[in-house]
């Protein structure tokens, strides 16, 4: 993946980590993939906003959550709404029919006989309504569902299949509803955004650079927040929440707002990612992909939020890969990654790094991850006082 | 609604409500009593199925004329490979990870898709479908408008027969004494000279075969797939999550609750946004009794 970097110490990887990401992929990636590899790329780092959300919740807040798909397919549905409407009002065939359906129809919904355009549409017509609505409704919609459990005290694993059945809702929904939704399809067939082209290869290529902007700026924020006072309330509360609980905090709203914050973050990767793909889809949304989210940030380690990043796209170019040459041998591989991950590297690529004892030159430069701590803990365990440390590496 | 309608949607959602429990029984000792995360039990399920159309297959060719009786054949067939499977697993993943829930859950459902992949490509990428024993054709009609077909009766017998042997083996049995001990207090129940380990391995086997048993008796209302045990899943722990869990009454209160709303909701709306508001009216029931319905007050 990333270009051979002269062998470096292991402390210059976790130091550097997030610049060294920022070369990776403002540079050699642009440089080594032609066009259509790096339209896949993309869609990879649109995936790997909901990775590093999940190493936000999961690693250092200890919430599993099996829903971020809910998420992404939030952001990633009210973009192809925008864009839909966009192109429909640009389609001259559409706008034959308007004058019998009152205004201008989406094709799916011509097809399904639905006639006219649902009111919670309508404010999709206007890319200043649909880009707040992106930013702002998922992770209030976050917030709210998950405070009012974490309130109520909700144990971890009921959590997960609480988040578990959202997803499973969404995606029941979304497909029941063809009418309005686009069914099992998906929206699809977008022409322009804002007027742009989105088929030239310079509009892909700035697109690219845009995701890989927003994902940086979103491993800050995160790298912020966990080094920020609130990150070390939030990692008490994963080792020993009733302590932090009687300390005078209260852990529902810290749970609830990194878990909105994770929301956010796969809105936003959701919305690039219909931007580039084309497609907003309910094969994003159930269970199956908002679990394969979590394996993203398994593999590169879920105390790593670049780790993360490298995760999602390791996994997705071997899904792209195996899918391409051996499609029957993608499940066992990616099952028995689950399996390997979870038994044998519970830290992931990120905790290999810190298992090669003093390891002060080796070949690992692609696989950085700012997880110092991580070496030498016993799998499994999970010593209360790990505060210090944990966040760091993250620059 | 005319009495026949209304009698016909009562053995509809009774019908559900034993397949729901059927399905929730293996799930709610699984998770409810050791509460392990096993996101492959809908595989387990399909694993049961494929036992059954096995056993269906191999009396078609060998001997016709005991055709009849196969089903009973694939019945104890899957509840024993699914048992066995079940040892297995416990032996060889689930034990390490007893003190990592969540972990166990991905384990699980890595898994899951590899058992998958496993049908796919070794036993057939179609559904496979079983066929109907001549005593299971048709239906029971009482009345003139009320038909009751008989496949669905045979599971509804079969459900309260396994939750009775259930029930029977774990209050009336040294095993079952055994497992309740190590489930409530592990560490006494190993002081007082129980072999905890190997009673994990039994309870999980357990589980897994009533999974086994009731993916087999799936055969006679659909076919089966690949991917059918995914969609069983997330129903399944919902049903034992609903119930609360530690509570096998609870479980078969849930399942029946569910089984009759599901009933009756397909009655008024389509069958996906039946299953949508089933689970949204779940989440909010839990929102209102975090440890499920019918929850026992624990300490912690």
């Amino acid at each position: 993946m990333a270009a051979a970097i002269a062998p470096v110490s292991r402390g210059f990887l976790q130091r550097y980590a997030i610049v060294i990401l920022a070369v990776v992929l403002l540079a050699v990636l642009p440089l080594s993939l032609d066009i259509f590899r790096l339209g896949l790329a993309a869609k990879y780092l649109s995936l790997a906003f909901c990775a590093v959300g999940i190493v936000l919740i999961w690693g250092y807040g200890g919430i599993l959550s099996l829903g971020q798909g809910v998420f992404f397919g939030l952001g990633s549905y009210m973009m192809a709404m925008f864009l839909k409407l966009e192109s429909t009002g640009a389609d001259t065939s559409a706008q034959a029919l308007s004058s019998f359906f009152g205004s201008n129809l989406p094709d799916f919904m011509v097809w399904n006989s639905v006639e006219q355009l649902p009111w919670w549409w309508e404010p999709f017509h206007h890319v200043w309504f649909t880009i707040p609505a992106i930013l702002i409704l998922p992770p209030v919609v976050a917030f709210v569902l998950s405070y009012l459990n974490f309130r109520r005290r909700i144990g971890d694993v009921y959590f997960s299949i609480i988040t578990l059945a959202f997803s499973a809702i969404l995606a029941i929904v979304i497909i029941g509803q063809q009418g309005v939704t686009g069914g099992v399809n998906g929206i699809t067939d977008f022409r322009t955004f804002m007027g742009i082209n989105l088929d030239p290869d310079n509009v892909k290529i700035a697109m690219y650079y845009i995701t890989c902007v927003l994902l940086l700026v979103c491993v800050l924020i995160g790298t912020f927040i966990l080094r920020s006072r609130l990150g070390k309330v939030l990692v008490a509360i994963r080792d020993r929440e009733d302590r932090v609980r009687f300390s005078g905090y209260d852990p529902a709203l810290f749970k609830a707002f990194i878990f909105a914050v994770a929301a956010l973050f796969s809105s936003i990767g959701g919305a690039m990612f219909t931007l580039q793909v084309g497609l907003a889809s309910p094969s994003l949304v159930g269970i199956t992909p908002s679990i394969e989210m979590v394996i993203y940030a398994a593999v590169g380690g879920r105390l790593s939020l670049v780790g993360a990043v490298y995760g999602a796209m390791l996994v997705g170019a071997a899904k792209t890969f195996f899918s391409e040459n051996f499609v029957e041998f993608w499940l066992y591989l990616i099952g028995g990654l689950f399996i390997v991950i979870v038994m044998f590297l519970p830290h992931g690529l990120a905790g290999l790094l810190d298992k090669l004892p003093g390891a002060k030159r080796h070949r690992l430069a692609a696989l950085p991850g700012p997880e110092p701590d991580a070496a030498g803990q016993a799998a499994g365990e999970r010593p209360a006082a790990r505060l210090a440390g944990e966040v760091g590496g993250g620059k | 609604m005319t009495f026949d309608v209304l009698a016909m949607q009562a053995f509809t959602g009774l019908s559900i409500f034993t397949i729901l429990m059927l399905m929730a029984l293996g799930l709610a000792i699984v998770f409810g009593l050791m509460g392990v995360i096993n996101m492959a039990h809908g595989e387990l399920m399909a694993m049961g199925a494929y036992c059954s159309y096995g056993a269906a297959r191999f009396f078609e060719n060998f001997a016709p004329s005991m055709m009849d009786y196969y089903v009973f054949v694939g019945i104890l067939l899957a509840f024993v490979v699914t048992s066995a499977f079940g040892f297995l697993l416990e032996r060889g993943l689930i034990r390490f990870l007893y003190k990592r829930p969540l972990d166990t859950l991905l384990a699980t459902w890595g898994l899951s898709l590899v058992l998958q992949q496993v049908y796919r490509q070794f036993i057939s990428s179609k559904e496979v479908e079983v066929p109907t024993v001549s005593w299971l054709q048709g239906a029971w009609q009482p009345t003139d408008g009320i038909a009751l077909p008989l496949s669905r009766i045979f599971i509804v017998v079969l459900a309260i027969v396994t939750a009775a042997a259930v029930y029977w083996l774990l209050f009336r049995t040294r095993w079952g004494l055994r497992i309740r001990a190590v489930t409530q207090n592990r560490a006494m129940a190993g002081a007082a000279g129980i072999n905890t380990a190997r009673v994990d391995a039994y309870t999980f086997a357990l589980g897994c075969g009533l999974a086994g048993i009731a993916g087999s008796s799936f055969t006679m209302l659909a076919s089966t797939g690949p991917t059918t045990g995914q969609h069983y899943i997330v129903d399944t722990f919902i049903v034992v999550v609903f119930g609360g869990v530690e509570s096998l009454l609870g479980t078969i209160s849930s399942a029946f609750i569910i089984g009759q709303m599901q009933s009756w909701f397909e009655f008024e709306l389509s069958g996906s946004m039946a299953r949508a508001s089933i689970l949204l009216l779940v989440i909010v029931v839990l929102f209102f009794r975090p440890n499920g319905l019918f929850a026992t007050k624990v300490r912690r």
